[in-house]
This record gives C-alpha cells, structure tokens and sequence, in this order.
C-alpha cells in the first residue's frame, strides 16, 4: 500500500533529465566515433549495445519506468521478452532454412 | 444528521471528499488508481508499437545478412552528418518534453507551455532535417520504383558519397539489391515520421490546451502518457539510426 503511493507522487526531477541529456548526447557521439573504427564482426554489436544502453536510460529515466509500479515494469518485461522471442523464432528459421549462407 | 449524503455515501469517501477532484472518474476509487491504470493502458499501446516497428527491423535484420554488401553501399549514401545531427535534436527534444512532464507535475504552467513550444519545434526540426535528406534521394533516383537507379552502385566513381566512401562496384544482382535496403529506409524512417507528425499535432493541440492551464492543476495524465509516445519514438530513432546509417563507415 505504501508502495503504490509512493510511486505515484514520485516526480523525477530537472537534475536528473539533465544528467540523462548528456548521457544521452555521449552515447551520441560515442556510437559515430565507434562506426568509423573497423572493428570487423564487433561493429554492429558495439552501435546495437550503444543503442540499447541509450534506450534502457530513456526508458528509466524519462518515461519514469524507474519508478513505476510493479505492474508496469512486468508488463514491459514481458512485452520485451515476446518481441525477442518472436525475433529468435523468426531468425532461427531463416538460419537453419539457408544453413552455411550466413 | 445521519442521512446526510456524506455518510451514506460511507465515511472513508466522506473523509477524502476535499480531495476528489473534478477529473476522477466515478468507476476510479482514486486518482492514484487512475492514473495507474492510464499509464497502463498506454504502455500497452507502447508495446504494440514496439511489435510494429520489431516487424520491419526482423526484415531488416534478415535483408541484411543475406545482402549485406548491398547494404553497406545503401548506408553510405545516407549523410551521417545529417542523421547525428538529427539524433541529437531528437534527444534534445526527448529532454524537453520529459521537463514538460516534470513542469506539469509540478504545475508550472509557462514552463509547461514553453517546454511543450519547444519539443515542438525540435520535432519539425527533425522533420526539416528528413526533408533535406529526402530530396537527396528523390534527386539520385534512390527512391524504390520504376524510377530507381542503380548507377551508383555500379559505377561508384561516379557518385560522390560512394566514391568518398570508398565503395568499390557492386555486381549487378548485389547492386539491384540496394533497393531492398532503400525501401526499408524509407519504410522505417517514412513510419517513423508519420509517428513524428502526429506527435506534433497533438503537441499543437497540448499547448492550446496548456495555455489555458489545463494540465497544472493536478490533472497530468494527458501531458505523461504524450511524453510516453515521444520518448518511444525518440528510442525507434536511436535504433534505427544505428542500424540505417553506421552499417559500415570505416
């Protein structure tokens, strides 16, 4: 009970979104510095790590996730968790259905 | 007075009746409540989005490893200057709708309004930025359809971003496959800025409303659940600027 009141009256403050800006905006440049350095099979894995890292700070951050009730964050989870399984499903089809072509 | 409405209505709603105010719902016990189930709802929505757009970045995904040269010399045509540029006014505009949310939460009404102005104008911004990059592909004959020329691709000496690029030609299938790669670039981007556009309208129609205080009195679900939307399309950018335009730049 005093869990879910607290949430509610939770408002994130400008410090916060203001040190998440400039994460935000590293995280930027980061991500471009690192596209133009060859490094072979690690370059998407690095600018997709970048991305979600970035989108992980938006997600707690700005749109408060951090500090929502329990339901919400559940509900995200395991709407994330679907869109990975269906993305596994998918590509493990197209692997095994072209094998040695990838 | 025992059949006063207060205490037939029960006294712990006779209690908090100071605190009702006009915007709760009647099927609502509280405004906490409701606003939970708001926030809910919208993340709901959020997550259909996500398979939406997750949709088009399988297809990507896949595109992309069977014709992965193919795409490599379709990102390079993409002006990265453009999209870092236009990543970073994403953001900013993220930061300031966020503040939005925290002026309405905190009832600052020409913060609120000011805030909302802003995210606005970075939004169109962005959209200025796309047009830009747009009319460069209409112009090279980059858009997928009867008019789409592959020319770059196969003769990258004459094409400036190719040549600049270092992209060395592409057989001819490999190169007819560039347009694969340029119709997911404008599907995703295209459906991320009819995203963007709506966003705005409804932006427009929020700072009519702010102005007249509707948001700072307590009531700030509308002004939340909006900054929800623009934050998930700001996170669909990030995505899809990785993954559009750093395929290959060393």
């Amino acid at each position: 009970m005093s869990e879910q009141h607290e949430h509610a009256h939770t408002i994130v403050g400008p410090k916060v979104y203001v040190a998440i800006l400039f994460a935000l905006l590293a995280g930027t440049a980061l991500t471009v510095w690192a596209s133009f350095i060859d490094l072979g099979f690690w370059n998407p894995i690095i600018a997709l790590a970048i991305a979600t890292t970035k989108a992980i700070l938006v997600v707690l951050f700005f749109m408060q996730v951090k500090y929502s009730s329990r339901l919400t964050k559940l509900t995200i989870g395991a709407g994330i968790f679907m869109f990975l399984t269906l993305i596994s499903l998918t590509l493990a089809d197209y692997i095994s259905r072209a094998w040695g072509s990838w | 007075m025992p059949d006063s409405p207060a205490i037939e209505r029960g006294a712990h709603e006779a209690a908090d009746e100071q605190e009702h105010p006009p915007y709760l719902r009647h099927h609502f016990n509280s405004t906490e409540q409701q606003a939970d189930a708001a926030s809910f709802a919208m993340w709901l929505f959020l997550l259909t989005e996500v398979m939406f757009f997750g949709g088009l970045f399988t297809a990507y995904l896949i595109y992309r490893n069977w014709y992965y040269q193919a795409f490599v010399s379709g990102s390079h045509q993409l002006n990265v200057v453009w999209g870092t540029v236009n990543t970073l006014v994403l953001i900013c505009s993220s930061f300031t709708m966020a503040m939005g949310v925290w002026c309405a939460e905190t009832r600052r009404k020409s913060g609120l309004v000011l805030c909302l102005t802003l995210t606005a104008i970075l939004g169109l911004g962005f959209l200025g930025i796309k047009t830009i990059e747009y009319s460069e592909k209409i112009e090279k004959h980059h858009v997928p359809g009867l008019h789409y020329n592959i020319s770059s691709f196969l003769y990258p000496d004459s094409d400036e971003a190719a040549k600049a690029a270092g992209d060395k030609p592409l057989p001819l299938d490999m190169a007819r496959r560039t347009e694969l790669y340029f119709s997911l670039y404008f599907l995703m981007t295209g459906m991320h800025a009819l995203h963007m556009i709506i966003g705005i309208g409804i932006l427009g129609y929020m700072i009519f409303r702010a102005r007249a205080g509707a948001y700072t009195s307590g009531h700030v679900t509308f002004v939340e659940n909006f900054g929800l939307y623009w934050h998930f399309i700001d996170i669909v950018w990030i995505y899809l600027f990785a993954l559009l335009y750093l395929i290959s730049r060393h």
